[in-house]
């Protein structure tokens, strides 16, 4: 579970970070009036729907650490043998990449005012996603007529459980993409819209980070990776 | 008012419950007498905070309930008395942990000299396995289970053929030899559990569990199942005799290795085979 | 989205939203059955609770006449017992205890006592709580289901959970488990969510964080603690399905079962241990927070005093909190993982006593020179004291490693874990449904009903639990369809038993009153005005009761924090959040 509670550490930091600005060793009978409160007047500081986004992300994260910690304690067992990696996860982690490209791309011209340009990065995006989809699925296909069935090992089963619950939350993200899409077409890109493009990419960026996790994970980088470390601490 | 009647009544009843009342642990059987200690320790720290806390909060509502004409005193915090407070319950929780932890290392540290038996645990029923004249136990593997070996013992393995097992009869143990416990299970979750000893540990399938003890008073004690297995959970039970030297090498005596009980198997499957011939 | 502070630029300004920002109801399906409004999303949640945690009561009455009366009742076979025992846990941990505290108490709570309109995000808030619906339904089709629910215990363990030893095992009861637990996730992490932007995001003018309610500290830092702990039961979920149903053995090591043999290999059973546990443990706290953020609110306010030690309360829980994510395993002290761990796990579960101890002493310390109303919330409070310290108590012998071992899987953790987890946050749910439904309805509940229901829950909850710590540590194990013959326990356990059962019945029994009560008061209630406790939080200073959509004509702003009771020299013994004078009091002599 070291890998959760790395996790687990990294958000306790960000909490705890954020619970030291809030004058929680205050004594809040003597301070009367409401000149107490340390948030600016006016807006928010942070959108709630960008708020909302990264606590999900945090929970999302927490989900994959999870699994990514099961991985590792299933790994210990005798009857492991790593999974290939079909060639064609470059391509996907390349598509997935543009995917991500083009969000932000999206959004930049979105700040700038250039409806039309945002409008085509989305759409583009969009096919970059499904695209991937399609790739992942490919994946899965090749490994099978290879013989790497789901049962057939451990490491097979959390490689098509994990990436399976990848595609998931990337089908979730394209189903956001396609509301933003649809309702961009026909108006001009507002600050509303321009906030759900954010979104988006925000949300991409995030699933890019996660697959680039669970890649380095299925190559074996990440248990060369941990094993270093625990040569040096020892 | 009824209230404070109840709460005083509460802590004395449960007080005069904990001393008066008949159900208390078994006698033990074993060396973890030192657990039993921290259980004594831990029961009189927390005896005395729960009374405490109850009685205080009854003398509270006496004292200062709802009169008209009354107001509550102000008084946001004071440092000093939590101070005091935290100190005080960090001191009593560290006078049971430190007791316990070491216990504990006690526990999980098995002596040199014990000697290893094995419990099998399935559904729903016990089996056990000594080792034979070797002193050692035999490898084993559930893949290798089948009707005449239900243990999964492997037969290459010359320090399992002189293994003696023992399926769903009693399972002896020697008087005053500390004996290290090696659990293992065929199927699910099982946790061998003696309430005379004390000491448990749960039985999981795939991987190989122990404790140890030594057993401190002879006589027959009946062994539960702790954790839950299926519907037969409450039915599996089987039995302990705790010898004396003597005793013990009487019963050992009479006890069959795995090489006796294959042999007789397929002395048992050749009559049974020539027993059928006939027929067809 | 509603923003709270669009045009409050001059300093005393009341903030106010902009209508259009308001999600408004058109229909009557809009307005009551699929609302967005919190208020009528948490009446929702806390109904579905309230009615599905009845059959896991009526369930607990039956597994309580198999044991006082152990074959008495043909129709009650092992099987049933399992079963019955397994959705008894499942419905009062998960889908009465958190959906209640955080799906209840919250969307009810968090918006009005923060000065918020509703929640941020309306609309996910509403899916969630048809999700929930959804988890439930499929909760209790499991008894329809072919094969019954599943009777692997409310644990779920592998390998038993999904084999034909188990009670649907190899039906479709664990499946039904297993989906309706993930359903129930995906639902609560789209409520939870809400909870948590909007007391980051949707305070009034005023309410810094040192300022909210204790109440609101609790639901808070148990959504967060809930947004990461429940992925780990959803992983444990998922794996255990695949195991199920395509065949993989994440948690399935080899097995022959009833001598055949199985076609998995090398999973590992603890693997899902330290899944379940890790979001088990966390549970406990889920449930067990907002219960002391809420009792904290009601002791104050029923005794007239500010909570003493505020500050302290806060840490508290957020230290409780954090703590409560590094103490899993001593569920498993004997589960067979490396026995070192038990070292780190009985130190860290037993250092988180220290500030629960805190908190309890500053709740009796708040009773200390109060001026105590025996109301019925301050009465289920002080039960809740009584209850919990007893169930925190046990918790030291079972947190610490070695004097578990001996106790753990006996009736003494039933005891425990009902005392504490059990027990005293239900009592807390009385308390703060006496406490809050005049403001959810505009009506008193009648009080000689709630003197009945009190009396007799309390007394009688007591009284099946503390015994049976003591059947525990005879050595009866827990999770026994019938006992038997046994040299061991002696006879007179078997009274003790039949006791317990009787007591069981009754306390059931007291139940329906409190029923009649919520039903028959909402229309017979006596009126209960906007404030009737005298309470100085915001919820209660609502232009209307029950509040409408919308909760406030005009933003409140806070201008001091939610204890100002019996302050000196104030003419009235309770100061509203919202109201800005007196100033001139002089409170640094008092402290």
């Amino acid at each position: 579970m070291s890998v959760t509670l790395i996790f687990l550490a990294v958000v306790a930091a960000i909490a705890g970070w954020w619970l030291s600005q809030q004058r929680m060793m205050s004594k809040p009978w003597l301070e009367v009036g409401h000149h107490h409160d340390p948030r600016p007047q006016g807006r928010h500081p942070i959108e709630p729907a960008k708020l909302g986004l990264g606590v999900f992300l945090a929970v999302v994260g927490a989900l994959f650490t999870l699994f990514i910690s099961a991985y590792f304690m299933r790994m210990a067992s005798t009857d492991w043998w790593s999974t290939p990696m079909p060639k064609l996860l470059w391509v996907n982690t390349a598509v997935l990449a543009t995917g991500s490209l083009l969000l932000h791309a999206a959004k930049v011209s979105a700040e700038h005012h250039r409806d039309d340009a945002s409008r085509t990065a989305l759409i583009a995006a969009l096919a970059a996603g499904l695209a991937f989809l399609v790739g992942q699925v490919f994946a899965w296909r090749e490994l099978t007529d290879a013989g790497y069935l789901l049962a057939g090992n451990p490491a097979n089963s959390f490689f098509y459980m994990i990436t399976g619950m990848h595609g998931l939350h990337i089908v979730g993200g394209l189903v956001a993409l396609t509301r933003t899409i649809l309702a961009t077409r026909a108006r001009p890109i507002d600050e509303r819209a321009t906030l759900s493009i954010t979104l988006c990419a925000t949300y991409w960026h995030f699933m890019l980070a996660v697959w680039l996790v669970l890649f380095g994970l299925f190559s074996g980088w990440a248990s060369d990776f941990i094993d270093l470390c625990r040569q040096i601490l020892t | 008012m009824a209230v404070v009647v109840i709460l005083v009544l509460l802590a004395a009843g449960s007080v005069l419950f904990h001393l008066l009342s008949p159900w208390w642990w078994t006698p033990i059987a074993s060396n973890w007498n030192y657990i039993d200690n921290t259980l004594i320790i831990t029961f009189w720290i927390t005896g005395v905070v729960f009374v405490a806390v109850v009685l205080f909060m009854a003398y509270c509502v006496l004292r200062f309930r709802h009169r008209p004409g009354n107001r509550a005193a102000y008084e946001p915090e004071n440092k000093k008395l939590e101070s005091w407070l935290a100190a005080g319950t960090t001191l009593g929780v560290a006078a049971m942990l430190t007791p316990g932890l070491f216990v504990w290392h006690q526990f999980v540290t098995v002596p040199a000299g014990a000697s290893e038996v094995e419990v099998v645990g399935q559904q729903w029923l016990w089996s056990y396995r000594l080792p034979g004249v070797d002193g050692k136990l035999g490898t084993s593997e559930t893949r290798d289970i089948s009707p005449e070996n239900s243990l999964g013992l492997n037969r290459n393995d010359a320090a399992a053929l002189d293994d003696i097992v023992i399926e769903g009869g009693e399972l002896h143990l020697e008087i005053g030899k500390p004996v290290k416990v090696l659990l293992r299970s065929v199927d699910v979750l099982h946790d061998f559990y003696v309430p005379e000893f004390r000491a448990k540990m749960d039985m999981v399938p795939g991987m190989v569990t122990y404790f140890w003890m030594t057993p401190t008073r002879t006589g027959t004690f009946e062994v539960l199942c702790a954790e839950l297995c299926g519907v037969g959970h409450p039915q599996m039970r089987g039995t302990v005799v705790v010898d004396s030297e003597a005793d013990y090498q009487t019963w050992l005596a009479s006890q069959q290795t795995f090489s006796q009980l294959m042999a007789a198997a397929q002395t048992k499957e050749t009559a049974q085979a020539e027993n059928a011939a006939p027929a067809r | 989205m509603v923003d709270i502070r669009s045009g409050t630029d001059g300093a005393l300004e009341h903030a106010e939203v902009e209508d259009v920002e308001l999600y408004h109801p058109h229909s009557w399906w809009t307005r009551y059955v699929f609302s967005q409004d919190a208020k009528i999303i948490a009446v929702q949640y806390a109904s579905t609770a309230i009615a599905i945690g009845m059959v896991a009561l009526v369930l607990s009455w039956l597994m309580r006449l198999q044991l006082g009366y152990p074959g008495a009742f043909a129709f009650i076979d092992a099987e049933r017992y399992y079963q019955f025992i397994t959705m008894h846990g499942m419905i009062m941990v998960i889908y009465l205890l958190t959906a209640l505290f955080l799906g209840g108490f919250g969307n009810y709570l968090i918006p009005l006592m923060l000065g918020a309109r509703d929640m941020v995000f309306p609309y996910a808030n509403m899916l969630s709580y048809w999700i929930y619906l959804l988890a439930v339904l499929v909760l209790a089709a499991s008894f329809f289901a072919p094969g019954g629910p599943t009777g692997a215990g409310w644990t779920l363990y592998p390998p038993q959970a999904v084999l034909s030893g188990t009670p649907g095992g190899k039906d479709w009861g664990i499946l039904l488990m297993l989906s309706s637990l993930i359903l129930f996730i995906i639902g609560f992490t789209m409520g939870g969510l809400n909870y948590v932007v909007t007391v980051l995001q949707g305070r009034a003018r005023g309410m810094t964080l040192m300022r909210m309610p204790l109440t609101i500290w609790g639901i808070f830092t148990a959504t967060v603690m809930a947004l990461l702990a429940f992925p780990a039961l959803f992983v444990a979920c998922v794996m255990m399905m695949f195991d199920r149903v395509l065949g993989t053995s994440f948690f399935m090591p080899a097995i022959v079962e009833m001598g055949e043999q199985l076609q998995h290999g090398g999973g590992s059973p603890i693997l899902f241990q330290h899944l379940f546990w890790f979001f088990g443990h966390p549970e406990v706290y889920i449930v067990a927070l907002p219960a002391f953020g809420i009792v904290s609110d009601l002791i104050s306010t029923h005794a007239r005093k500010n909570i003493f030690g505020y500050r302290m309360m806060v840490w508290a829980i957020v230290i409780i909190g954090a703590l409560s994510f590094v103490v899993w395993a001593h569920h498993m002290y004997v589960s067979g993982m490396n026995p070192y761990f038990g070292f780190f796990f009985a130190t860290t579960t037993l250092i988180i006593a220290v500030p629960t101890a805190l908190k309890v002493y500053n709740w009796v310390l708040t009773l200390w020179r109060g001026d105590i109303h025996l109301t019925l919330p301050m009465l289920f409070a002080l039960a809740f004291i009584v209850t919990f310290v007893n169930g925190g108590l046990t918790g030291l012998f079972l947190g610490n490693v070695v004097v578990d071992v001996p106790l753990s899987d006996t009736m003494f953790v039933v005891a425990h874990f009902h005392m504490v987890m059990g027990v005293a946050p239900i009592l807390v749910i009385f308390g703060a449904i006496y406490h809050w439904y005049p403001k959810v309805t505009g009506r008193m509940l009648n009080e000689a009903m709630g003197q009945l229901h009190f009396w007799i829950t309390f007394v009688g909850a007591y009284l099946i639990f503390f015994p049976m710590h003591y059947l525990g540590l005879i050595g009866v194990p827990r999770r026994y369809y019938e006992m038997g013959e046994t040299a061991f326990m002696p006879a007179s356990a078997h009274t003790l038993n039949e006791f317990i059962t009787i007591a069981a019945l009754i306390v059931g029994a007291a139940q329906i009153v409190f029923l009649f009560n919520l039903v028959w008061c909402i229309r017979h209630g006596r009126d209960a005005g906007g404030n009737p406790w005298r309470a100085t939080t915001l919820e209660w200073q609502t232009p209307e009761t029950p509040p409408r959509h919308g909760n406030w004509k005009e933003l409140p702003v806070v201008y001091r924090w939610a204890y100002d009771y019996s302050v000196p020299g104030a003419p009235e013994d309770f100061i509203p959040q919202n109201q800005p004078g007196p100033d001139n009091l002089t409170r640094e002599a008092a402290t």
